[in-house]
């Protein structure tokens, strides 16, 4: 290995970017749990948290920058470079998808729920995850793990429309619950958009991998 | 895409050592097409194979087939003085004749080709500097030494020496790795230009200079072609691992 100093900025960059993430995937727990047990002040942590994780991704970014310019990276270097780049910012809005959550939960606050929260915190496990297969696809290069994202994906999207089906009904049935069944719903979508971010970034690492665009959202 | 030069299965010794060891590629037309690779990788006696330079150094020694336009440039029926007029060549420290003046250094081939009309002269003269993107800064002193001028505007001055004999391919060895970045940047921005009526072969060690101005990239090691493909691919998702080795600085 030649250029040591180099190496030690990429792996660094790469720990950096793990640091993030599993930050993040700490925020989705979180935040369905302070939905599912109806507790604001966790909520609170999330969403304080999120800042962390703002300027974890400011500091990445920062160090993208400065290996570009210093560094010149070619060939594999430059798309993990690519990749992180691009990881570090579907990191960021899984982080704000969190947040999200954790603001209904604050919305939603003592009323009482309009049903036992079962699917929601079912696909919230999956997405979770899911993110945590993709670090790890990124981690190791783990091309498969990257690719077996999708069909992870399409049981997420299989569980938003049942839950938006289920809500429709209690809604249908009372008025008074459109207005928490509307928060619910925004809720599957959140973490439906958390699911799709991770495909993202399984995508990035093929990418990084194989120099190959997949599409793994179709 | 026209192929200009055809190269297959060429080999070069320098006395007994063999530093081409079999290469075949195909360079296009209006192109830039850079030669990159280590020191001692054979990219210099490359390019020098294509306008019969290597044979000059004594001892040594040319094999295979050499086709610029269809013409097999190593046939006993060729002149090299020919070929190297139609193959023009840049070298990596500017070497302008030192007792000339910048007229007569750009003006020495078309002479030496038995031209003497002053118009002729004149006209050509300002035509291959203005082709060098030179003329606006010597239109003034053209009878002022060409040792006048800075390196960078020295290099200049022999691309417009080369460009004067109105050659087909340009072969640059090194151009700009004797020259300050300002300097660089203007050599490579000529480079661009230049492609439109010339075939452009570069021989560089900077890699982000060959990443920036050529359409294809040539890796070269050990006498060998490793790969040769659109620049784009070379330097984003290189085939072999000795190439991704070596732009990635990971060699040895």
């Amino acid at each position: 290995m030649t250029r040591s100093h180099y190496q030690n900025a990429l792996d660094a960059l790469e720990k950096e970017i793990l640091k993030m993430g599993s930050l993040v995937e700490e925020q989705i727990s979180l935040s369905v749990t302070s939905l599912a047990k109806q507790d604001s002040k966790l909520a609170q942590k999330v969403i304080d948290q999120d800042d962390i994780i703002d300027v974890l991704e400011l500091e990445i970014e920062e160090q993208i920058l400065k290996l570009i310019a210093t560094q010149q990276p070619m060939a594999k270097d430059l798309r993990r470079i690519a990749a992180g780049f691009k990881i570090i910012t579907d990191l960021e809005r899984i982080g704000d998808n969190a947040v999200d959550i954790a603001k209904t939960t604050l919305r939603i606050g003592n009323e009482p729920l309009i049903k036992p929260l079962i699917d929601i915190p079912r696909m919230a496990e999956i997405a979770q995850n899911m993110l945590k297969e993709a670090l790890d696809s990124y981690i190791n290069e783990d091309i498969e793990l990257a690719q077996s994202l999708a069909a992870k994906d399409d049981i997420v999207d299989g569980l938003h429309a049942q839950i938006i089906r289920e809500l429709l009904t209690y809604m249908l049935e009372n008025p008074k619950n459109i207005k928490q069944g509307t928060q619910l719903m925004f809720v599957s979508r959140y973490l439906e958009r958390i699911a799709d971010h991770t495909t993202n970034l399984g995508e990035n690492v093929i990418y990084l991998v194989t120099a190959e665009r997949q599409d793994l959202n179709e | 895409m026209e192929k200009v030069i055809q190269v297959n299965d060429v080999k070069a010794w320098y006395g007994s050592l063999q530093t081409l060891k079999g290469i075949s590629l195909e360079i296009s037309k209006n192109r830039v097409t850079a030669i990159i690779g280590p020191s001692g990788c054979g990219k210099s006696t490359f390019i020098r194979c294509l306008n019969r330079m290597h044979e000059v150094v004594p001892g040594a020694k040319v094999e295979g087939k050499i086709l610029i336009n269809k013409t097999d440039i190593y046939s006993t029926q060729v002149d090299p003085v020919e070929i190297r007029r139609r193959i023009g060549m840049v070298f990596q420290k500017p070497n302008p004749f030192p007792t000339m003046t910048i007229y007569n250094n750009v003006a020495s081939g078309l002479k030496l080709n038995g031209v003497n009309n002053k118009k002729v002269l004149g006209e050509a003269v300002e035509k291959s500097l203005r082709r060098a993107a030179l003329w606006d800064e010597v239109k003034d002193r053209l009878n002022h030494s060409g040792m006048s001028l800075s390196g960078g505007q020295q290099q200049r001055l022999c691309i417009a020496r080369a460009l004067a004999v109105e050659p087909d391919i340009l072969l640059m060895d090194e151009p700009a790795s004797a020259l300050d970045p300002i300097s660089t940047l203007r050599i490579e921005e000529l480079v661009q230009e230049l492609k439109q009526q010339y075939t452009i072969v570069i021989v560089t060690h900077n890699m982000q200079q060959a990443a920036r101005i050529s359409d294809y990239t040539a890796f070269f090691l050990n006498g060998e072609i490793i790969e040769y493909d659109i620049t784009e691919n070379i330097f984003t998702k290189p085939k072999d691992k000795r190439t991704e080795d070596y732009i990635t600085g990971r060699f040895g």
